[in-house]
């Protein structure tokens, strides 16, 4: 059993993709039981393939996206479309404490299992429906992924080089929808828990990543000015920017934010006359002449090793960190220090490297405790094993394609 | 404030936060906009960071008009106080022995060297759950490191990716803009201690926390991070996955837009959007392989009809056909949108110094628990006799001196 601080809460899902499954994946982290319901009709697309590398799976059990997603899960198949898979989808709600889908707005609603339906059979449970743009409102019924969420949500068009069209956004979008979905789903769990009263939530997407850009939108209520794509460069502070290191696209991150930080870096580029210069002497001055700033730092860097650089310069107090790519990240010594990739041992990938989970609690720590399931994995110990059905009952119903 | 003050989903959750800037103060945000009562520590004098950056009205800097602040620290009270003097320390335990949760972002190392560590904490409050946010956690050679968020973006493999696509490899990966890679530890953080205030719901039991930034920041990546440690692949911000995908970001006639086509359906509503050309009856256009092979060319095409229509027209043509289709939004555009402004994602805040303002609230709505506008950041020190005199039974005298000797 897992011993995280959600222990003993159980949830049933009705999610595909990444911003649905992650966010119960998180909750399975944190010691819930999950039961993922899916169906061969229609397969979670992560379980065909990668959206990130462009990789399709031979299989629905390969995927090492839909392993990644979805730790910790149990998995069960049903099929929606079929009034018999919808009758036992409320019967797992019966005994659960929480629902979560993210199907378009409407269609839950239409396959019988709507928030109104599931409280009539479960009268306390949490329902949260995430979706593109929330269940209200004229484009409610808008379709969308994490390109344009990102899109909607203000974070494409402040991310990128300032002479160049804004940046698209992948799934990592999707996990910060999902990870806010954990945390509604939590909040409402400590209500439920002080209140007995559960509830429905509305969470949309594109609101998820327009708040984390919350601030910039500031700018143009007070200002009505619209702040635009300015690469890694802040608004007051220089240098403030990636410098090429030695190696195949190897780049350090330099933030200078004082003074002390600048004498510190001029010292440890062995500049000491670049401290006393003009054009470099306060911050504002530094911002007006950064460009100069950023190619003196280049000269300096792009010879090195970008630990090196990272560790000089953090002796002096300077704030310096390597970009790293996903082999750079695997690498580091620090954080294979914290154990942050752990490997899971999958029944048909075999050794699969994942992400730990991301914080560590000292009483009830989240933990991986398994490989996400294959598809249809707790058919029997769902069906059989918690909702009391017989094993010639779900054999017939395997023939007749509910329970597939 | 506008509108009713309802119940929050986490009324009388009692948060004590000793924090600057971003990340910290993001996480308690979240928590404050549900319901929690949220007391906000600063330095005496000086105050957060976050009070001396921008966006400022009319560009004048001003310690209470700060957007930033401002937009992360609504609902919270805020007190002064410096818990590195002895009276200081006591006055922090005092508000630590009322509360649920505490949520910190000091170096680490620093609370235990002023006697304020978990270990000396839960000996005064049993059910305390301490966070601790750090930029690499509180071992590993680099625990003592410096980070910006500028470094946490780039050390986390955020940055690296970005921008998709870059047109070279000679340019420089970015950072996320804005302050997102700070709110996203933040949120991230708030998921652990809101779940381990639900394990003291049931059990009584508080806990430590430990939250890296740069482990926060790599879990919204958990993906893409593990690509070469399983493959071997290492993906480049040139993205050659996503180009292989017709679509993305494409210029419009006025501005941008980005359209993903994952399932033929939505490709063949994308087809029907630009008029079912010609060029899309080809036999090379009519699976997923094909039009990967000739993608630039697609987009080609594609961006020339674009370029004759408005995002808006677009938007709604392409979103009446199915078609996973959006604008790449401004702020002035989001503040326009009919879809935020029909779900009132926008409140109205009255602040004293800073006058009327508009903040963008919260991505989710509660059936049972509307969420709760009922303050805006506090001033500096504006809840010193609030916190002090009614919580913890100081005097006004006492309060005087408090600020003569800079403890408060």
């Amino acid at each position: 059993m897992n011993n995280g601080p959600l222990q003993g809460v159980r949830i049933t899902e009705f999610t595909s993709a990444w911003a649905g499954p992650y966010a119960t994946c998180l909750l399975a982290l944190l010691g819930a039981e999950v039961i993922k319901v899916e169906s061969r009709r229609r397969l979670d697309h992560s379980r065909n393939t990668s959206f990130s590398t462009g990789k399709d799976f031979s299989g629905p059990n390969e995927s090492s996206v839909f392993n990644s997603l979805n730790l910790n899960k149990l998995g069960v198949n049903l099929n929606l479309s079929k009034p018999k898979g919808v009758e036992i989808a409320k019967k797992l709600v019966r005994v659960s404490d929480a629902v979560m889908e993210n199907m378009r707005p409407g269609v839950m609603p239409r396959l019988g299992l709507g928030y109104e339906v599931l409280r009539e059979v479960k009268q306390d449970i949490i329902y949260l429906s995430s979706s593109a743009c929330g269940q209200t409102g004229p484009e409610r019924e808008y379709v969308g992924y994490a390109p344009t969420f990102a899109a909607l949500g203000g974070a494409s068009f402040v991310t990128g080089y300032e002479d160049w069209p804004p940046s698209n956004f992948m799934g990592a979008i999707d996990l910060r929808s999902a990870t806010t979905s954990a945390f509604a789903m939590v909040a409402a769990l400590c209500h439920r828990q002080r209140t007995g009263e559960g509830q429905y939530v509305d969470l949309s997407s594109q609101e998820t990543i327009a708040v984390l850009v919350g601030d910039t939108l500031l700018d143009y209520i007070m200002n009505q000015r619209v702040p635009m794509r300015m690469g890694n460069r802040d608004d007051v502070t220089a240098p403030h920017n990636c410098y090429r290191c030695r190696g195949d696209d190897n780049w350090i991150s330099i933030a200078v934010t004082t003074d002390q930080e600048w004498q510190a870096l001029c010292g440890t580029m062995e500049r000491p006359e670049l401290a006393q210069d003009e054009r470099f002497s306060d911050a504002y001055k530094r911002w007006n002449n950064q460009d100069e700033l950023d190619q003196i730092i280049n000269e300096w860097t792009k010879g090195q090793d970008y630990y090196d650089v990272m560790e000089k310069l953090q002796k002096a107090g300077v704030a310096a960190a390597p970009s790293l790519s996903s082999e750079g990240l695997f690498k580091d010594p620090h954080l294979k220090e914290r154990d942050v990739f752990m490997q899971v041992e999958h029944p048909v990938i075999g050794k699969d490297w994942v992400i730990a989970p991301p914080w560590r609690l000292s009483a009830t720590p989240a933990e991986i405790k398994r490989h996400a399931p294959l598809l249809g994995e707790h058919n029997d110990f769902i069906f059989h094993g918690l909702l009391g059905m017989s094993r010639k009952e779900i054999k017939e119903l395997e023939e007749e394609q509910v329970i597939y | 404030m506008k509108g009713t003050v309802l119940g929050g989903v986490l009324e009388d959750v009692k948060v004590l936060e000793y924090c600057t800037m971003i990340s910290g103060p993001y996480c308690t945000k979240l928590l404050a906009d549900m319901g929690a009562e949220v007391v906000k520590i600063e330095s005496p004098g000086t105050g957060d960071e976050a009070r001396r950056s921008g966006p400022f009205p009319g560009d004048i800097p001003h310690q209470e008009k700060s957007g930033l602040f401002l937009y992360l620290n609504t609902n919270k009270r805020g007190i002064t106080l410096d818990p590195g003097k002895p009276m200081g320390k006591e006055i922090f335990e005092g508000l630590v022995k009322n509360v649920d949760i505490l949520v910190e972002d000091t170096p680490p190392g620093y609370m235990e060297q002023l006697g304020l560590g978990y270990e000396d904490l839960k000996g005064l409050n049993p059910g305390l759950i301490m966070t601790s946010i750090s930029p690499f956690g509180r071992s590993g050679p680099n625990k003592d490191y410096k980070a910006y968020q500028l470094n946490t973006a780039h050390v986390s493999g955020q940055g690296y990716l970005l921008p998709i696509p870059s047109p070279t490899l000679e340019r420089p990966p970015v950072k996320a803009g804005g302050n997102s890679c700070d709110c996203d530890a933040g949120l991230v953080a708030a998921v652990a201690v809101l779940s381990a205030f639900y394990w003291k719901g049931a059990t009584g039991q508080g806990q430590f926390i430990e939250l890296s930034k740069q482990e926060a920041l790599m879990s919204m990546q958990r993906v893409e991070s593990v690509t070469f440690a399983n493959d071997g692949v290492t993906m480049t911000r040139q993205a050659q996955a996503q180009s292989r995908m017709p679509g993305g970001v494409m210029p419009c006639k006025d501005g941008y837009v980005v359209a993903v086509t994952p399932e033929e359906h939505q490709w063949k509503a994308l087809m029907e959007l630009v008029g079912n050309p010609e060029w899309s009856k080809e036999d090379w256009c009519k699976d997923q392989r094909g039009r990967s092979e000739h993608a630039q060319e697609l987009n080609g095409y594609l961006i020339e009809w674009m370029k004759q229509h408005t995002k808006e027209e677009i938007f709604r043509k392409g979103q009446a056909l199915s078609c996973p289709i959006a604008p790449i939004n401004s702020a002035e555009d989001l503040l326009r949108s009919e879809q935020l402004n029909a779900r009132d994602f926008f409140v109205e805040v009255e602040h004293p110094k800073a006058g009327r303002l508009t903040v963008p609230s919260s991505p989710y709505r509660f059936s049972k628990s509307p969420l709760r506008w009922e303050r805006p950041a506090p001033l500096l020190g504006e809840h010193n006799e609030d916190v002090l005199c009614e919580r913890l039974g100081y005097t006004r005298e006492d309060l005087v001196k408090l600020r003569e000797t800079g403890i408060i």
